[in-house]
Parts: C-alpha cells; sequence; structure tokens
C-alpha cells in the first residue's frame, strides 16, 4: 500500500506542474487567455467536488449549480459588506455552500436513486426561481449582483481603502495571470483534499455505500450520515468554485443556478470518468475548452484552413463543418458524449487506461503482468 | 441461559398468516436450525429478527436485555447480531480486503465515525484483523482482487469472513448453501464447524438442505404454517411422524 500513497505524490506532483504551466503549454492550442484557463480551474473545482459525491457514492445529484450560484452570491455580499480581499469572498462562498448542501441534503438524502435527483432539481430550480424574482432584495433579481463603488466595505474602511473596487489578495488584483495562478493554486489545493478523502477510510465507505447499500447497513453502519458529509463537502467544492467566478468576475447572477449549469457538471464528470481522481477535471477542461474554442470558429476560419482545396469543394466542406463549429459547438460536444459514453463508460480516463494498458502489454520492458486493480481508480 | 428469547410473534400479509405465535428460545453456544417447507415462514421469522420486519405482535429479547423490535438494521448489527444473506451480500467492486476491512471498522468505529483522514493502510490494526480473518477462510492470495471476480462458493466464504470479523454474539444464515455445487456444500460446512468450534458462535440457521442441518445443528424448530411444530435435538427430529408429515408429506427422512 505504500506505492499507491508515492503514486498519489506523482500524480500529485504532475497534476500541479501541467496546471501550473497551462499558461505554456496550451499556447498551441489557442487556450492560453486567461479568462478561459481560469474557467478551466474554477469548473475543474466544481467537477472534482462533485465526483466526491457522484463517482463515490453513485449518489447522481442534479442540483449542484444551486451550491455554485450560491457561492457567487455570498462571495460579492462579502465584497460588498467586508472586503475586497478574496480570502473572505473564499470563505463565505464555501460556508454558504456547504450550509446549503446541509438543508437541501438533509431532505432530499431521505430518498435514493431517480428520487434523489429529482429531489435535488427540484430544490435548484426553487432556488433558481427564488434569486430570480422572491429574493431580489438579496439578489438583485435578474440584473444581477454587482459591486458598487458606494459599497459600506467596512473591514476594507477600518484600513482606508474602500474605494478600491476591484477583488485582490492583499493588493495583488486578481485579473490576467495572477487570477488564474490564484484558481490554480486553489485547484492544486482541493485536488489534494480530494484524493485524501478518497484514500481514507471515509472514502472506502462511500465506495461501500455505492456497491452495496444494504450490505453497509447490515454490516453496522449508519449510512446517511456519511451520505450527509459527502454531500455538504461536494456542495461546499461548488461553493467554492462559484466564489472564485465572482473573484474572476465580481458579478452574481441566478442564471449561474440553471439546471443547465447541474446538467453541465454532469456531463463533465460523466466524460471524463465517474469516480476516478482527475478524470473530471479532464471533463471540465474539455467542455469549457469547446464552449470557448469551437464556438468561435466562424466560416473565415474555416475557409482559411480549407483554403488549399478547389472554390466549389471548399465551399461544400465549409457548408459541413460549419455545422459543427461556431453556435454548433454543442452538436460537436454531444456526438463526443454520445461516442464516449457507448466505446469508453468509465470516460476519458478509461481511454487512457486502455491506451497504457496496450503500451505496457508491447513495451519493451513487459513481463506479461496484467494492471492490478487500483481502489477508485 | 439463551441468548435470543421470541416470545408470541405474529405477523399477517394480508389474509395470509405468516407467522402464528412463534415461540423461541435459542442457548448460548448452540448451533439452531430451523426447518420447514416452502412458505412456512422461515424467511419472515428471520426477517423479524434483523429490522427487515415489524412483528404485529409479539417480543424479541436479545441478550435478555435488549428489544430487537423497532431497531434498524446497522443497530441491530451493532448489538453483535450478524446477518448472512441468502444470495451473498459483498462488496463487489470492492478488493477482498477492502470487503473485511469494512465490517471490521464498523465493529472498532461504531456506526458513524468519520474518519475522512489519514489513508486506509494507516489502520493498521484493521488491515491486521482483515488479513488474519482472509486467511482464516483461505482467500488471503486473492485479498487485492476485485470481489466481484470470485466464484458464488468463494463470495460465500468471503461474506462468512465480513460477518466473523465482527466477531458476532449471535450468527444469522439465511440458507448459506443455496445454489451451491456438493463439493462446495460441504466446503461451507466444513467452515461453519471449524469456525462454531473455534469461537463459540451461536447460530441461527435457516435451510432447505437436510443434509446441512443434521450435519450442523444442535437443535431444530420445525415450521409448517408459520407456525413451530416441534423442536429437538437432530436425531428426535429425524423420527418424529410429525415433522414427515408436514415436511415430506410422509416420506421417510
Amino acid at each position: 500500500m505504500e506505492t499507491t500513497k508515492q503514486k498519489d505524490f506523482v500524480l500529485l506532483a504532475i497534476f500541479s506542474l501541467v496546471v501550473l504551466t497551462a499558461p505554456f503549454t496550451l499556447l498551441p492550442f489557442g487556450a492560453a487567455y486567461p479568462d478561459l484557463l481560469q474557467r478551466f480551474a474554477i469548473y475543474g473545482i466544481f467537477a472534482i467536488g462533485f465526483n466526491i459525491l457522484f463517482g463515490l457514492t453513485g449518489y447522481l445529484s442534479f442540483g449542484h449549480a444551486a451550491f455554485l450560484g450560491v457561492g457567487s452570491y455570498a462571495a460579492v455580499w462579502s465584497f460588498k459588506l467586508f472586503s475586497m480581499n478574496v480570502i473572505l469572498a473564499l470563505i463565505g462562498g464555501v460556508l454558504m455552500g456547504g450550509v446549503m448542501a446541509l438543508l437541501i441534503g438533509y431532505v432530499s438524502l431521505r430518498r435514493s436513486g431517480i428520487y434523489f435527483s429529482i429531489l435535488t432539481l427540484a430544490f435548484a430550480q426553487m432556488s433558481y426561481n427564488l434569486a430570480y424574482s422572491v429574493l431580489t432584495p438579496i439578489t438583485n433579481g435578474e440584473t444581477g449582483l454587482r459591486v458598487l463603488r458606494a459599497d459600506p466595505r467596512y473591514i476594507d474602511s477600518i484600513f482606508g481603502d474602500a474605494s478600491m473596487a476591484l477583488p485582490n489578495l492583499f493588493g495583488i488584483g486578481m485579473t490576467g495571470l495572477s487570477g488564474f495562478y490564484f484558481c490554480a493554486v486553489v485547484l492544486i489545493g482541493v485536488f489534494y483534499f480530494s484524493i485524501c478523502i478518497m484514500r481514507s477510510p471515509f472514502g472506502m465507505k462511500l465506495r461501500g455505500i455505492k456497491t452495496n447499500q444494504v450490505r453497509m447497513n447490515y454490516t453496522g453502519f449508519n449510512t446517511r450520515p456519511y451520505m450527509l458529509t459527502a454531500f455538504v463537502i461536494s456542495g461546499m467544492y461548488a461553493g467554492l468554485a462559484g466564489s472564485l467566478l465572482a473573484v474572476t468576475d465580481p458579478l452574481a447572477g441566478a442564471e449561474r443556478m440553471q439546471w443547465t449549469a447541474s446538467g453541465e457538471v454532469v456531463l463533465m464528470t460523466i466524460l471524463g470518468g465517474v469516480g476516478t481522481l482527475i478524470g473530471p477535471f479532464v471533463g471540465a477542461v474539455i467542455i469549457k475548452y469547446f464552449e470557448n474554442i469551437f464556438s468561435a470558429i466562424n466560416e473565415q476560419t474555416l475557409h482559411s484552413v480549407f483554403s488549399f482545396l478547389p472554390e466549389g469543394l471548399q465551399n461544400a466542406v465549409v457548408s459541413i463543418t460549419g455545422l459543427f463549429v461556431g453556435d454548433g459547438w454543442q452538436l460537436t460536444l454531444g456526438l463526443i458524449f454520445v461516442l464516449v459514453v457507448v466505446y469508453l463508460p468509465g470516460g476519458v480516463m478509461e481511454g487512457v487506461a486502455r491506451i497504457g494498458r496496450i503500451f505496457r502489454s508491447n513495451g519493451p520492458s513487459s513481463d506479461g503482468q496484467t494492471a492490478k486493480p487500483q481502489p477508485a481508480e | 441461559m439463551s441468548i435470543l428469547s421470541v416470545k408470541g410473534v405474529n405477523k399477517r400479509f394480508g389474509g395470509l398468516k405468516a407467522l402464528d405465535d412463534v415461540n423461541l428460545e435459542v442457548a448460548e453456544g448452540t448451533v439452531h436450525a430451523i426447518i420447514g417447507p416452502n412458505g412456512a415462514g422461515k424467511s419472515t421469522l428471520l426477517n423479524c429478527l434483523v429490522g427487515r420486519l415489524e412483528p404485529d405482535t409479539g417480543s424479541v429479547m436479545f441478550d435478555g436485555k435488549h428489544s430487537l423490535l423497532g431497531r434498524k438494521p446497522h443497530e441491530i448489527n451493532q448489538l453483535g447480531v450478524v446477518r448472512v444473506f441468502q444470495t451473498p451480500e459483498i462488496f463487489t467492486e470492492l478488493s477482498l480486503l477492502e470487503n473485511v476491512m469494512m465490517p471490521a471498522l464498523a465493529k472498532r468505529d461504531g456506526a458513524f465515525n468519520l474518519k475522512a483522514w489519514g489513508r486506509l493502510s494507516d489502520q493498521k490494526d484493521v488491515v491486521d484483523q482483515a488479513e488474519a480473518m482472509l486467511m482464516d477462510v483461505e482467500l488471503e492470495e486473492n485479498r487485492h482482487i476485485i470481489a466481484s471476480s470470485l466464484s458464488r462458493g468463494d463470495k460465500r466464504r468471503l461474506e462468512l469472513a465480513m460477518c466473523l470479523v465482527q466477531d458476532p454474539k449471535l450468527l444469522l444464515l439465511d440458507e448459506p448453501t443455496a445454489g451451491m455445487s456438493r463439493a462446495d456444500t460441504n466446503n461451507t460446512i466444513d467452515l461453519l464447524k471449524r469456525i462454531g468450534v473455534e469461537r463459540n458462535i451461536t447460530k441461527i440457521v435457516i435451510e432447505h438442505d437436510m443434509h446441512v442441518v443434521f450435519s450442523l445443528a444442535d437443535r431444530i424448530t420445525v415450521l409448517a404454517q408459520g407456525h413451530p411444530i416441534v423442536e429437538g435435538k437432530p436425531d428426535e427430529i429425524k423420527g418424529d411422524p410429525k415433522v414427515q408429515e408436514a415436511y415430506l408429506g410422509g416420506a421417510h427422512l
């Protein structure tokens, strides 16, 4: 078992390296601009947290966007009332995400399977509608909650700089690359936390619940508090991601809570690999990449790509491929999703594992040993 | 002293009287078999003991002081009453070692104890306990294999290991050899006998297979139409005409 400890350490080191060098390594893919990189990191956190619930326990929540939205609102309120310092905003987001998850989870976890999913979906839609209309004094309705110069910022005003209206980390601005590196450090931190949970006795019990809840009960475990803890932790991850969204762009709107956002994190996790350590992050990157890069490709770009073809053929190719880019980016994503689910039910990470196995069995260092099954990987 | 005492238990399902005034005393350290034809109420009785079903009337006292009625399955387990299912209920996606560590953790830490920090492998006492248990049922070579790949007989073996690692006061076995080959059945009987001698665990066995019943049981209760008709030692039961009447329609055992 000592070897899995070393493997986890290596994994964490590689993960950190990949994340921290992303602004350079993603240059050839046109994805190296801070705005998108931040989104990779933030939605990565969202998906990693979602995976602690869905991946380990098998309980499919369809309402995690509620916690994302609450995290954003909490962060913006922290900016308005206390300080533009992002640390407070993150703490506020995590706490509010956790409290909200405790309330929703306490009720929803009375049911399992499809009923659990429907309950979480219903609660998230209720939250969305409350934020949109009834709670306008708190959420500022459809305009969205924003930071104003006139906000009190009591803590900042003690130190005499209440007029500073941009989120900062003790004076360091959160725009551009510094914003990305802040998100990246948080991402690496919570990734490490998720490894800890997966490898702990708690993680094993959650996997036990997924595999056979009846046996868990007859083994002497009261499963519901474990489930609730997992639900709250994943809610806190979502709250953290929501507050980071507000940190990089100090604005919170109700649309962040809509069911499409809840569905998106489900897609990310499944696409990357449910229950794996890095799969959810990979899924988040893929989806956000498509959303931002494929949607930006237009007919001119396609014409220049296929400029080597004769005129008529070029037009035909462009008009066909044009369906899959620009506004049609979701068509491409949908196709990829279908292919992955049909041929790689374990997500992209299963594909990686299969390729790894091929290399190992054909490689010169092959000794005929098959890969040992790894818990939670 | 009796470890389990069932008094006047009745259970109806609509118009069907599944259990009809069942009284049962199980002495500590014995193997008590409950037999009877299909539909005699054996499984219903067992489910009433572990919190799956609630009897309409009657009492079920464990160890003289704990009523088992109205308790959740995990509470009954924490009292020391552990159940083996008809089809082995194991954690198919977990390794054998993890399968056995789980009940050992439940025994050590109780029904809820988060332990979100520290690695599994750091729980040295639980790992050692689980490995020793797997050794006992001769599955230790496969301890890192995922449980779904086991044969039916080995799954039963694993489930027994999971139950025994908790060192139960009372072990309930629901047809432990159902659907097994003759060889697997004999292996399981040997295992149960060995464990019975080594650990002195009280067991209640529900069983169809007479071969199993007569080679394991110290006492036998025969149920027919929800009511216990005879109770006694295996030899007495074998010769009892009432049993042959109810159970085999007059044929000789």
